[in-house]
Parts: structure tokens; sequence; C-alpha cells
């Protein structure tokens, strides 16, 4: 829908980047022959692998260099290097990892336990943020999370006595 | 900071980072910001992100120290980090597609390494501390001119490189209309850039009247609230004489929200890898034979979107995360002659020390909340 006669002028730097050879654009533009002779580039150094290094099964190596921030460990640990048996297109790769990511949380909590520190949750969670910014909605999500459980509660309550 | 589990970070004594590679840089952060993507990471949306993890893959900083392959940089430089990390060797890397290095990402194939984005993208702890090990530095980092604000170079490392991919991957000819569904700090970014390669139209969407505003002042488009529309495709259809728009961008990704059984199955369920409703918009707004640009960052398992409809209308869809080394001498260029105001965008600073509560502001969008800056203690400028 080209309309030429429409001014600009307002817009600074309008069409200053406009190419009409911009097609094929990136990422396609720089596809070249070389891509065509496999795994074979002259890889960097390798890192030393001092932890655990889960890599994909799409790949036939660990990269040059990796992150070393959590190493696997526990029970999630255990459940990441059973999804890390399965490629990338599988969910059997991804939902285990992400039962593994809510594992982690709860191991984490009871690792602060452990350690003599009890997680403040309402600071982790930004609440402070939530109570200066909106506290009309802090006030009505509590009230209606007690409302539902006090309903939840009576529900069960009769239930029991019947 | 550290992640705790889902909507749970704190801050958190680490140990100092070291050098791990002969190609790697200890940089002290000056500043990192909060970027849209982060909050898939903060709900706990993408799968193998662990607790303990650093997340902020958008920061500047000081090189402390650097590995003996290192001949780029020196110690005391300032430095923007780009996003990607990249060996500049690979196939991929030598096709100027950062974002896709083979040689930095052990866990996925499908994506290079990134600063702290969980063990998807390579496991690397993040930006939003006070020092970070950065990879490859020979190949990332780029020196800030001495002219630059801090707060513009740190936008440098995604939020503009983004926005002004997408724009790119739009492949926009002269007086093309554009439709940008999100208007968070990469889709203001996008309709900015869209103009730069001759938009002749550039509406953008979504649900927060203050951020629509902003982006009307800030990229001098159209915007509209998608909630008073109803049917945004079908507003696209009647805008454009019922053809729809010759380019179409996705810069929401997992987080969208507007449609019912997306943010159900998407957001809530996790039973597709994010909600889909951006790019399902974008789909269907653009015209037979246009191009739909994809920023907006999704999980790695599946998404409910109409291919259908992308087929019997020939559309070309393009997506890549922004390949931040490649577009930085052209994007620096802009900053220079005033073509693109980054550190406008920034509404909040604020300690590392409070970072909860910036991430709580951030994703709820308390307090007119475009872009959040976190500044470390250990920041001198």
């Amino acid at each position: 829908m080209e309309n030429k006669d429409k001014d600009y002028s307002h817009i600074k730097g309008w069409g200053i980047d406009a190419d009409p050879k911009n097609d094929p654009t990136y990422p396609m533009r720089k596809r070249g022959n070389d891509d065509h002779t496999g795994y074979n580039w002259d890889r960097p150094t390798q890192q030393t692998e001092t932890i655990e290094v889960l890599h994909s099964v799409e790949r036939p190596n660990v990269t040059a260099v990796f992150g070393t921030s959590k190493p696997p460990k526990g029970l999630s640990g255990m459940i990441r290097r059973y999804a890390f048996q399965f490629g990338e297109g599988q969910f059997s790769h991804w939902l285990p990892l992400i039962v593994a990511d809510r594992v982690d949380a709860i191991e984490g909590i009871v690792e602060d336990l452990k350690s003599g520190h009890i997680p403040n949750i309402f600071a982790e969670k930004g609440y402070k943020a939530q109570w200066k910014y909106n506290r009309t909605g802090v006030i009505t999500k509590v009230a209606v999370a007690t409302a539902v459980t006090t309903a939840v509660v009576l529900a069960f309550r009769r239930k029991c006595k019947d | 900071m550290t992640y705790r589990g889902p909507q749970r970070v704190r801050i958190e004594d680490k140990p100092m980072p070291e050098i791990q590679h002969p190609q790697d840089a200890i940089v002290r952060v000056t500043r990192a910001c909060i970027c849209g993507s982060d909050l898939h990471l903060y709900n706990g949306n993408v799968p193998d992100t662990r607790v303990g993890e650093t997340f902020g893959h958008e920061f500047i900083g000081v090189v402390e120290d650097l590995g003996s392959e290192v001949t780029n940089l020196k110690v005391g430089d300032q430095v923007i980090v780009p996003f990607n990390i990249a060996c500049g060797k690979c196939t991929f890397c030598k096709q100027e597609l950062y974002g896709n290095c083979h040689e930095s990402n052990p866990q996925a194939t499908a994506v290079g390494g990134i600063f702290g984005y969980s063990h998807i993208a390579g496991g690397y702890n993040g930006g939003q501390a006070e020092y970070v090990r950065v990879p490859y530095a020979n190949v990332g980092p780029v020196v800030i001119p001495d002219w630059m604000h801090p707060d513009d170079a740190v936008m440098l490392t995604d939020v503009v490189p983004t926005g002004y991919q997408a724009a790119e991957m739009g492949g926009i000819q002269k007086g093309d209309t554009v439709a940008i569904f999100g208007a968070g700090p990469i889709g203001i970014m996008a309709a900015k850039c869209a103009w730069l390669f001759g938009a002749g139209r550039v509406i953008v969407f979504d649900q927060e009247d203050y951020r629509l505003e902003f982006a009307q002042r800030y990229a001098q488009c159209e915007t509209y609230n998608f909630r008073s529309l109803k049917d945004p495709v079908l507003f696209m259809k009647k805008t454009t004489d019922s053809l729809g728009a010759d380019v179409c961008i996705d810069a929401v990704g997992a987080e969208a929200a507007g449609d019912v059984l997306q943010t159900i199955t998407g957001r809530k369920t996790l039973m597709q890898a994010g909600s889909a409703t951006a790019l399902q918009w974008a789909i269907n707004s653009a015209k037979k034979g246009g191009i739909v640009s994809v920023v907006g960052v999704y999980g790695p398992t599946g998404n409910l979107v109409p291919i259908g409809n992308a087929v019997n209308k020939g559309l070309t869809i393009r997506g890549n995360q922004a390949s931040v080394k490649r577009l930085l001498p052209r994007l620096i260029e802009h900053v220079k002659n005033g073509v693109i105001d980054p550190k406008a965008m920034i509404t909040h600073r604020i300690p590392l020390e409070e970072v909860a509560d910036a991430y709580r502001i951030f994703s709820d969008k308390l307090d007119g909340c475009i872009k959040t800056v976190l500044i470390p203690p250990s920041a001198k400028v």
C-alpha cells in the first residue's frame, strides 16, 4: 500500500535504512556455500569440564564454552539426567525438565531451612512493591483468596458432618 | 540476584566469577536491565531454569580481568556486552547468525548461548549481578564510545537491536503498512525502526493504555488497545481495505494476553510453550504474500498457531534472536545522530539490592513501568 505522496518529514530518519535489495533479508542474507561442509570448522579451545555438563543428544559433544552456574544435583538433577536422554523435539525431554524445575524449587527451600535460613517468600515475590503501587489489587486478591478458602472449608466440614 | 522458584528472586552473595577459558573476560557490571523475556524465566515457564541461577542478558560494564587469548580488549575498557554468546568461528557465526552460535550452548542446538537465560541457553550466569564472566570476549563485547551515555549503551545490548531486527526481518519496503503486536520496549523500538525502513503506516496493539500512549509519543505510530477492538484482526482488515498488513511483527511472545484458550493452555497450564496470541494475530492480520517477523520469545515445545492460514496466504515467516554484534555499528551511528534515543524508554532505575521489587514492578506493569534498569552497588558511573 505505497503512498508516495505522504509527508514523513516529521519522522527523524524516515527511510534512511530502506533498501529495495533487502530481500532476502536477514537471517538468509549471508548464506554461502561454505555451510555445506559440515561440522568441521576450526573449533575454539575447549573449556575444561570441572562440573557435570548435560548436553543435547542432538550434538556430538559439549560446546567449546559452557556455563557453570548450576550443575545438576539431588532429585531434580536425576530428573534432568533422564530428560537429556531424549531429543529436543520430544516432550519426553522438555516435560521432565519442567518437573525438575519445580522439584528444584522445593529442594531450594529445604536447603535454605537446613542452612538455618528461613526464606522470606513475601520479599522474594516483591510484594512490597505490589503493596506500594497496587494496594487495591492486593486487597482484592487477599479478599478473594480468603472467600474461596472459607467456602472450601465450610463445604468440606458440611460434607464431613453428612 | 538469584532465582529461587517461580516469581521468587533475591539477592545473595555468590563467589566471584573466574576465568574458565582463555577467551573469557570478567566484567564489573555498571547497568543491567530486566527484559520482557526475563519474565518467562521469572514465571517459571522456561524448562531447565535452575534454582540459584542469576538472570540478566542486558548489561554493560568495565573489564576487570582477561583470559590469555583475549586481544581485542584491555582491563578498564567500558563495554557493551551483546546478549548472544558467540564464538565467531562456527559456520553460523560466519554468516553473522550470532544468536545461533554452535559453540556456546551444549544443552540445546536451536539457540546459541545467552547470558542468564537458563540451561536451555547454556547455563551461564547473567549480568543482574556485580560481576559476570563473559566468554568469547574477542567476539562479543564492544567498547562504549566516549560520547555515549551508559543508559543508551545498556539499551544497545538487546532492546534496540531486537526492535531493529524485527523491522529488518519484515523486509519492509517503502510505503508498507506494518502492524506490531505488543507495546513493550521491543514493540515500541520495532515501531520506531519500521520508519527507518520506510514504512508508510505503523500500527501498534497492546492492552496497556499507558504503554500505547508512550509508543504513540516515542515512535509516532498509531496505537490501539485490543481490549476495545474485540477483534484486532478484523480491525486490521477493515483499516487496510480488507487486505491486511504488508508486515506483521510479533513483539510479545509467550506472555501474550487477549485469547482465553491461548492464555489457559500457554500460560496457566503450560500445555504449550507460552501463549501464542500475538503470533496468531500476526499471521491472521498479514496480507496474502506478506511477511511475519517474530522476535517474541517462546519456549522450546509447541504452540497453537494457524499454520494453515500462513500456508494458504503464502506468508513468509522470519524469526531469530537479534544478532546484536552484527547490528551494533549501524545502531551506534543512529544513536550518535539522534535518530534513536534509547534511554528515553527507561522509566525506572532501581538498586540491584531491590531486585525482587523491580521484577514485580516490571512484571505487573506497576507505576507506569516501560523499562527497568538495575544499578549494582559496584557501579561507579
